[in-house]
C-alpha cells in the first residue's frame, strides 16, 4: 500500500509540474550546440530517457539550424533597427514538452514542399532537406507556421515518459 | 582537427567529431572533398567511434561525398556507428547506398 502511494504521489507530481523558459541567441552556428545543452537541461527535471532526450536534442539542432541558414539566409537583408536572433521559448505542462523555435527571417514560400524529405533550396552547401523529416520523425507533433517576409514559428511537442512501452511493442 | 583526416592507399579516413552539426559540417565537407581531390582517393571510410550526436547535416557531408565519389566507382563507407546514428543513417535510406559496418 505504501509503495503504490508513493508512486500514485510522484506520478501527480510530474503531471502538475509547470515550467517555462525563453531564450534569445545571435543567428550564428555556434548557437546550434548551445540550443542543445539549453533543452536538455531544461527537460532532466522529467527524467527523459537517453533515447528521449537525443530525440529532442536532434530536433532542436534541426529547428535552429533551419533558421540559422534559410531564415537568415546571407542574402537576406533585415530591416537596420533589426538584428538576427533566434527565440527558443519552451513549455513543461506535465509531462509534455512544447518548444518553439522563432527566427524573424525571410519565411518559407510553400510550406508544404518545404516539408518534403529531401527537398531543399540549398544542396550546394551539402544540405540533405531531411530536418522537417527528422523532427516529424523524432516529435510526437510538429507545426510550421510561415508566410514569406514575416519569419517563420516551428512548434512541438513531445510527451515523455512513453518511449520504453513504444520500444518494447517493436 | 587535420589529424582526423588520413589517407590509406584508396581510403580517405575521416576521423568524425563528437558532435556532427551545422556548425561543423562545413569543414569536415570542404577538407574531406580537398583531400579526394588533392590525393586522388576513391573510397571515403568515416569513423564514428567517438560521435555522440547527429543531425541531418552528418547525412548531407555523406550524401555530398557519396555524389562526388560515386561517379568514378568509389564507395562510402560508415564504422564504429552506435544504435543512435545507425538508426539516424537508416531513416533517410542512406544504408542502401553506403556500407554501415561494425
Amino acid at each position: 500500500m505504501e509503495a503504490e502511494k508513493s508512486i500514485q504521489e510522484k506520478v501527480r507530481s510530474r503531471r502538475e509540474l509547470k515550467n517555462e523558459m525563453k531564450l534569445e541567441f545571435d543567428a550564428v552556428s555556434e548557437n546550434e550546440a548551445f540550443a542543445r545543452v539549453a533543452i536538455a537541461a531544461f527537460v532532466a527535471p522529467l527524467n527523459p530517457t537517453i533515447e528521449e532526450l537525443a530525440d529532442i536534442k536532434t530536433a532542436v539542432s534541426e529547428a535552429v539550424t533551419n533558421a540559422i541558414i534559410h531564415g537568415y539566409e546571407e542574402a537576406f537583408y533585415l530591416p537596420e533597427e533589426k538584428e538576427k536572433k533566434v527565440v527558443m521559448h519552451c513549455l513543461l505542462l506535465g509531462d509534455v514538452l512544447h518548444v518553439e523555435i522563432i527566427d524573424e527571417g525571410k519565411g518559407i514560400e510553400n510550406i508544404e514542399q518545404a516539408m518534403e524529405p529531401l527537398f531543399t533550396t540549398k544542396p550546394e552547401m551539402d544540405r540533405s532537406g531531411m530536418g522537417f523529416a527528422f523532427m516529424e520523425a523524432f516529435m510526437d507533433d510538429l507545426e510550421v507556421i510561415s508566410e514569406p517576409g514575416m519569419g517563420t514559428t516551428v512548434l512541438m511537442k513531445k510527451k515523455l515518459g512513453i518511449t520504453p512501452w513504444i520500444n518494447q511493442e517493436e | 582537427m587535420e589529424e582526423d583526416f588520413k589517407v590509406i592507399d584508396n581510403y580517405l579516413m575521416v576521423k568524425m567529431p563528437e558532435e556532427v552539426d551545422h556548425h561543423k559540417s562545413t569543414y569536415i565537407s570542404q577538407t574531406a572533398d580537398s583531400y579526394i581531390v588533392r590525393e586522388g582517393v576513391g573510397n571515403v571510410v568515416f569513423d564514428f567511434e567517438d560521435t555522440k550526436f547527429m543531425d541531418s547535416s552528418g547525412i548531407g557531408i555523406i550524401l555530398g561525398r557519396y555524389k562526388k565519389i560515386s561517379y568514378f566507382g568509389g564507395k562510402i563507407f560508415a564504422i564504429n556507428a552506435d544504435t543512435r546514428i545507425k538508426r539516424t543513417l537508416m531513416i533517410c535510406g542512406l544504408h542502401k547506398v553506403i556500407e554501415i559496418m561494425e
